[in-house]
């Protein structure tokens, strides 16, 4: 089953400047329970993806389906979940405040909503913390807290955009691997957005690499079954691992070639 | 382990008992100040090295103070003016929210009125006194309005800046959980300016101490503003010297006061 289609997707961003087309005709499809990442370098308009999924921005053509309804209508509760970059917590919150907004913005933080979300904490080891303040918590913490609030509104789509860029690295590891573990169980459907090529291969399934000027795909490439079925520590040390890498890291070589290229002519 | 604590323990108390001597030291010369300055004043007043009548002198001055305080008359002075300056700059600061909240509402209504805030920002308000009086009669509405001209624009400028700068991606999570732009306001910009709002509201005690004093000058017939111009007028100086101490100890205390409620108010924040 397709949990996210966008078929002939271009958008154009304007401003006083002028226009410029930031994606060019993107045709995307994941399934249900698979975890797609997207990488390329800056201003291939990864970001904007995100946004057009989430139904932030409508695109200036094309359709974006989520599970064959189009995004961003009124059907009530959104499917799809948003995580960014950083936690963005809102620091006159609590935590157990700050994890069930989503649910109070729904209007569903009843008796059986603020449950939800206690239980969450707990999962996420952040139950001691519910009464404290973002400020009084580590940025790994203030990332799972971000992490409860998106998956307190049970979505069946996580987009997350670049969620442990703006961590130290071993907080890094440690949140891939519960990050992977959490949608894994629960069968969620991802699609993430990283810098770090590592931890494309480390965490997907499916690595689509976009190219710039304007955003585009430029190839697609599976990960061996070996690896995706690690936890993204245990699978960096996987047969094939560096063999995909380097393949990735081939394709952002040529990009920025064929980039410098362009500029000379 | 237990060397270490003992360590650490000591070089506190020291840091601690440091701390104590400097601040009795700053404490002391305040004071001292304070008390030099007044001796200074009498002893120069009955030297007769400055004009008694117009300088008048602390001895005269707190004799006065005593006389007014016992008949009560001083009181009614005091309470008028506090009445008038808390309504100045706790309305001023609702009153300027509000309108920086509808300006917030809608860019058009942002780009219109721009230049009128401008110009109104740039003129010294207490220049319309006299078309208030003229408007609203000669009395405390006057005088309040006096005072919300000069609080209001201020409050409108450092509001919608502060709501404009909050970060777009606190709106992006309100907006993900499909917030509308009411939400965006209640739920994100609105507490995120609550700091910028609360302290406008301490900036705002000055000037609406201003805006009372002018506007009693222009009108009252109550009040510390009055009791200054009627004092000129008859030439009493120790009255007009006396009512601005006053003035000084009641808008300190009423600006620590709301620094306190600042504490307060915006304590679990970063």
């Amino acid at each position: 089953m397709t949990a996210i289609e966008l078929a002939g997707v271009s958008h154009v961003f304007v401003n006083e400047k002028g226009a410029f087309l930031a994606l060019r005709d993107i045709d995307l499809r994941v399934r249900r329970g698979e975890f797609v990442s997207l990488i390329g370098p800056s201003g291939c308009g990864k970001t904007t993806l995100l946004s057009l999924i989430s139904g932030l921005l409508v695109p200036t053509s094309g359709t974006v389906t989520a599970f064959g309804e189009p995004v961003g209508g009124p059907s009530g509760a959104p499917k799809v979940g948003y995580m960014l970059q950083q936690d963005y917590l809102f620091p006159w919150r609590s935590i157990f405040a700050n994890a069930a907004f989503g649910l109070e913005m729904l209007g569903r933080l009843d008796g059986k909503g603020k449950q939800a979300v206690s239980e969450l904490l707990a999962e996420l080891g952040l139950a001691a913390h519910a009464e404290r303040y973002p400020h009084q918590l580590s940025g790994g913490m203030r990332q799972r807290v971000a992490l409860a609030r998106t998956l307190a509104t049970e979505p069946d789509i996580l987009l997350l955009d670049e969620p442990f860029s703006a961590l130290d690295y071993q907080t890094k590891l440690q949140l891939e691997d519960l990050v992977w573990e959490t949608l894994k169980s629960r069968g969620k459907t991802a699609l993430l957005v990283t810098h770090d090529i590592t931890e494309a291969i480390a965490m997907s399934d499916r690595i689509v690499v976009l190219e710039p000027n304007p955003g585009r795909i430029r190839s697609e490439v599976e990960v061996p079954d070996a690896i995706r079925q690690a936890v993204p520590f245990s699978a960096r040390e996987r047969a094939g691992f560096q063999e995909l890498f380097h393949t990735l890291w081939k394709h952002f070589e040529d990009m920025e070639a064929g980039g410098e290229g362009g500029r000379a002519r | 382990m237990k060397q270490e604590k003992s360590m650490t323990e000591t070089v506190y108390r020291q840091y601690r008992a440091q701390e104590r001597v400097r601040t009795f030291w700053v404490r002391l010369t305040q004071f001292s100040l304070l008390a030099l300055f007044f001796a200074l004043w009498e002893a120069a007043a009955r030297l007769q090295w400055i004009d008694g009548l117009l300088f008048s002198s602390p001895s005269r001055v707190a004799q006065l103070l005593l006389e007014k305080w016992q008949d009560g008359t001083l009181l009614v002075h005091i309470r008028v003016t506090l009445w008038e300056t808390v309504v100045g700059f706790v309305l001023g600061t609702l009153l300027g929210t509000a309108i920086a909240a509808l300006i917030w509402w809608s860019p058009f209504l942002s780009r219109v009125l721009d230049p009128y805030i401008v110009v109104l920002n740039a003129l010294p308000k207490v220049a319309l006194g006299p078309l208030f009086i003229v408007a609203l009669g000669p009395g405390v509405l006057a005088i309040i309005a006096t005072t919300l001209s000069l609080t209001v624009i201020i409050t409108i400028l450092v509001v919608y800046t502060s709501f404009r700068e909050v970060d777009p991606n606190y709106v992006k999570v309100v907006r993900i959980f499909g917030g509308n732009r009411r939400a965006v306001f209640v739920k994100a910009i609105l507490p995120a300016s609550y700091p910028t709002i609360v302290s406008t509201l301490k900036v705002n005690v000055g000037l609406s101490w201003v805006g009372v004093i002018v506007g009693e000058f222009l009108v009252s017939k109550e009040g510390l503003g009055y009791l200054i111009i009627y004092g000129f007028q008859v030439f009493n100086f120790t009255l007009v010297i006396g009512s601005v101490l006053i003035i000084a100890i009641a808008a300190a205390l009423m600006y620590q006061a709301v620094a306190y409620l600042e504490k307060r108010l915006v304590s679990h924040r970063l």
